[in-house]
């Protein structure tokens, strides 16, 4: 890809900020096709549902669509049209994208991706974030949006040390933000952008004014340890509770993908040579994403199109970042789902087909300053990519108290 | 691939064992080649340790020798010199190597390899079993040697609906045995193959003479599953056993491959379609093992050859067994490491760099009917493929008594 290398602010040395634009080689989209049509596949799997994963019939749909009528350049026209940027934090290059509002009072934003997410998860909500009176907000909705990209993923640098975890990360979002000359900012995340957000509520920088979560840690530990083990649930859960605490066992017994990213990143060096076997891993974070997905290459019309899907993947491709992303999980000495303890203002979005459906009960106790709580009706893990609407809606009430 | 299919024994129609041989069109390895050659690596690993699994630099080592200096056609021949077979069993075809002993009397033994292995396991061991006396043994410490590969593994067919797990195979094997003429046998194995080859020894008990495994399940359950959990290691091991302890908390953190082949098989196509790939997951099964092959692909000279290793993991490329292979995790519902309540007479060998060493003291409880133990001071998972001839001692040794 190209990097523009003209500077575009100087805030002192060692801290320019670089406009960025995509344009990968022909070549590397040709050496992506090639390797798809030479896909070498296994036999069918030996069950009829995903009880094993991603089925055959799903991964050759997807390969065929990706090979036949996918065109990368479309997303990156998408992208290359709002303002991206590279600057060097705690020495590491961070991309990011920053779209400032026209409204005189917007409120500053950084949303962070997760796993296995990108900055194409985000395409259709900046510009209703930015520019709310074009998408039918009003002007005191408005957002300056950053979203970076995290180290190891997308157009970052890949860390070639150890220390990159989410502490870290959070650190450095806040060294963004006021580079960019913010003093005054909310935060957001889902899955890794989660906890990346919850670990700058905890380090509470005074800039932070409050964060919105779609994956809340508020789990109380007692329970996650149950849950983690399998247990029954113990008695005395409210009915939700109880939905709550299955949901969590399921997670764990079938997140193994994160736990042998935790352990062993290297052995995913299969995935930075075979694009479909990547896409094989990458949509199968967990199972009802999966459904979607399946059901996006059967041929159903939902919230996902199959452009969608492989607009993400193929980042990951072009810029061969599966192994550097894993090892994310390697770093991370966090637990997912626990109170990390936030006094910060905080705002929850709850998904019903979130890795679990956060009850009232556990969010107020987890933080202790809980400014806004929904419960949506549709929606899974990546809302702002499946559910655009009810996302920025969510980000537009979620904050409106903390507006001066 | 090439395969003969004239029929050596008709036994009935569905009871056929067809001779087998076969021959890798050329067509294949160019594939092969071609597709090592063009590996798209990641960035380097950035500790400078093993403790995120293979090292770009042992990656980049095994492709580069893979790739100009590796012979298939080596193995192969020596595969096609041995007595190799094909039948149905239970609906699906079962190869396997067979090698009758020139010596009357010999105890028929059947020996299963486990993951990520195959046949190639097993080669060194083949000779010094059915032919002692060419081998510093005697005449009278002679095995007839039957070698499956398991369902979904090498020449094996591959299971299309799901069922194949340790029972059904272990049944397999004892219809394989009796299929062959061997009403009595002996069964050894590590890994997958000690694991069946210990339900065999409890399902079948009357057509079992004896067991011998180098993956003793033997773990007490409390002391399983208190392991599996992390917990610190009970007050009143001995030190021996607080050591096996300890390994178990660490192979419990580290196989994490298991859990992820057990839950998602099919998430893991990218080894089916990357050599390298599939390489880098197949070489990463134990630190131990790990470690003794980086220092092969390194220079080192020790248990296991690059050919060793490469001839196993070509074997799987060129059958396209990667993921089939990954399913006997999916099918398992067995805890690995605990008794299944064996009463014939068992073997036991215990290599210090196995997944946990098995103390006397443990294998004494899961065995009641132990006629053999023998604690090695060198060795590791892959016993037949690394120390033969401390495996083939402890054979011909642990079984002397059931002749």
């Amino acid at each position: 890809m190209e990097t523009s290398t003209a500077t575009l602010e100087e805030v002192g040395s060692g801290e320019l900020i670089h406009p960025f634009r995509i344009n990968f080689p022909q070549a590397d989209l040709d050496d992506l096709n090639r390797r798809i049509l030479a896909t070498r596949w296994s036999e069918k799997e030996t069950v009829d549902d995903f009880s094993q994963g991603a089925s055959l019939a799903t991964l050759q749909a997807l390969a065929n669509y990706w090979a036949t009528s996918y065109n990368w350049r479309i997303i990156e026209a998408k992208m290359n049209a709002l303002p991206q940027f590279i600057t060097n934090i705690d020495g590491l290059d961070i991309h990011f994208i920053h779209v400032r509002s026209k409204s005189p009072n917007a409120l500053p934003i950084i949303i962070t991706p997760g796993w296995p997410a990108s900055i194409t998860h985000y395409i259709k909500v900046i510009s209703p974030l930015a520019d709310p009176e074009a998408f039918g907000g009003t002007a005191e909705k408005a957002f300056d949006v950053v979203i970076p990209s995290m180290p190891g993923y997308g157009f970052s640098g890949k860390p070639t040390r150890t220390g990159w975890g989410p502490e870290r990360i959070a650190k450095a979002w806040v060294v963004l933000m006021k580079r960019l000359g913010y003093d005054k900012f909310v935060a957001q995340g889902g899955d890794w952008g989660a906890l990346i957000t919850e670990q700058m509520a905890v380090q509470a920088a005074p800039e932070l004014i409050g964060i919105h979560t779609n994956m809340p840690g508020v789990v109380p530990p007692e329970l996650d340890g149950a849950a983690f083990t399998g247990m029954p649930a113990p008695s005395g859960l409210s009915e939700e509770e109880k939905y709550a605490y299955e949901q969590l066992v399921f997670v764990y017994q079938h997140v193994y993908y994160a736990f042998y990213m935790a352990s062993r990143p290297q052995a995913l060096a299969a995935l930075a040579d075979s694009p479909v076997g990547m896409a094989a891993f990458l949509i199968d974070f967990d199972t009802r994403g999966l459904a979607l997905i399946a059901r996006a290459f059967a041929g159903q019309n939902e919230s996902l199109t199959r452009d969608d899907i492989l607009d993400n993947i193929t980042l990951f491709w072009l810029t061969n970042t599966a192994v550097s992303a894993a090892r994310l999980y390697r770093e991370n000495k966090l637990a997912y789902f626990s109170p990390k303890g936030i006094t910060i203002p905080v705002a929850v979005s709850a998904f019903p087909d979130e890795l679990y459906l956060a009850p009232r009960s556990w969010v107020e106790k987890a933080y202790t300053n809980l400014i806004h709580y929904n419960k949506l009706d549709k929606g899974g893990h990546f809302p702002a990519w499946e559910q655009p609407e009810l996302f920025v809606n969510e980000m537009r009430a979620a904050f409106s108290s903390l507006r001066g | 691939m090439e395969t003969i299919t004239e029929t050596l024994e008709e036994v009935g129609s569905a009871e056929s064992i067809r001779p087998f041989q076969f021959t890798f069109p050329q067509a294949d390895l160019d594939d092969l080649n071609r597709r090592i050659l063009a590996t798209r690596w990641p960035e380097k690993e950035p500790v400078n340790d093993q403790s995120q699994g293979v090292p770009l630099a042992t990656m980049k080592a095994l492709a580069h020798y893979w790739a100009t200096e590796y012979d298939w056609r080596k193995v192969e021949a020596k595969l096609n010199a041995l007595p190799q077979f094909i039948t149905e069993i239970d609906g699906l075809d079962i190869h396997f190597i067979h090698v009758r002993s020139k010596h009357a009397n010999a105890l028929p033994l059947i020996v299963t390899h486990g993951w990520p292995g195959s046949i190639i396991e097993q080669m060194k061991i083949i000779g010094p079993l059915t032919d002692p006396t060419a081998y510093g043994g005697k005449a009278e410490d002679a095995f007839d040697v039957v070698i499956p590969s398991m369902p979904g593994y090498g020449f094996s067919g591959k299971p299309s609906t799901t069922g194949w797990g340790p029972d059904r195979i272990a049944d397999a094997w004892v219809t394989l045995m009796k299929r062959l003429g061997y009403q009595k046998f002996v069964a050894q194995g590590g890994d997958w193959g000690g694991l069946i080859t210990d339900v065999m020894a409890a399902r079948s008990p009357e057509s079992l003479l004896g067991m011998a495994t180098n993956f003793p399940c033997a773990v007490p359950v409390e002391i399983n599953n208190a392991a599996f959990g992390g917990a610190p290691a009970p007050d009143d091991l001995s030190a021996e056993e607080k050591q096996a302890y300890d390994q178990l908390v660490f192979a419990y953190k580290h196989v994490s491959y298991a859990i992820i082949m057990g839950s998602r098989p099919q998430t893991l196509l990218a080894t089916a379609d990357s050599p390298v790939g599939l390489a880098t997951m197949f070489i990463d099964h134990d630190q131990p093992s790990l470690a003794l092959i980086s220092r092969v692909f390194a220079g080192g000279s020790e248990g296991l050859t690059r050919d060793d290793v490469l001839d196993n993991i070509t074997l799987c490329w060129l059958t396209n067994t990667a993921v089939s292979g990954y399913r006997l995790y999916w099918e398992n519902k067995h805890p690995f490491v605990a008794p299944f309540g064996v009463k014939i007479p068992v073997v036991v060998s215990a290599f210090p760099d196995e997944l946990y060493q098995a103390p006397k003291s443990w294998a004494e409880k899961a065995y009641p009917n132990m006629i053999y133990y023998k604690k090695h001071n060198k060795g590791g998972h892959f016993a037949a493929w690394e120390q033969p001839e401390l495996l083939v001692n402890d054979i011909r040794e642990g079984f002397k008594t059931l002749r």
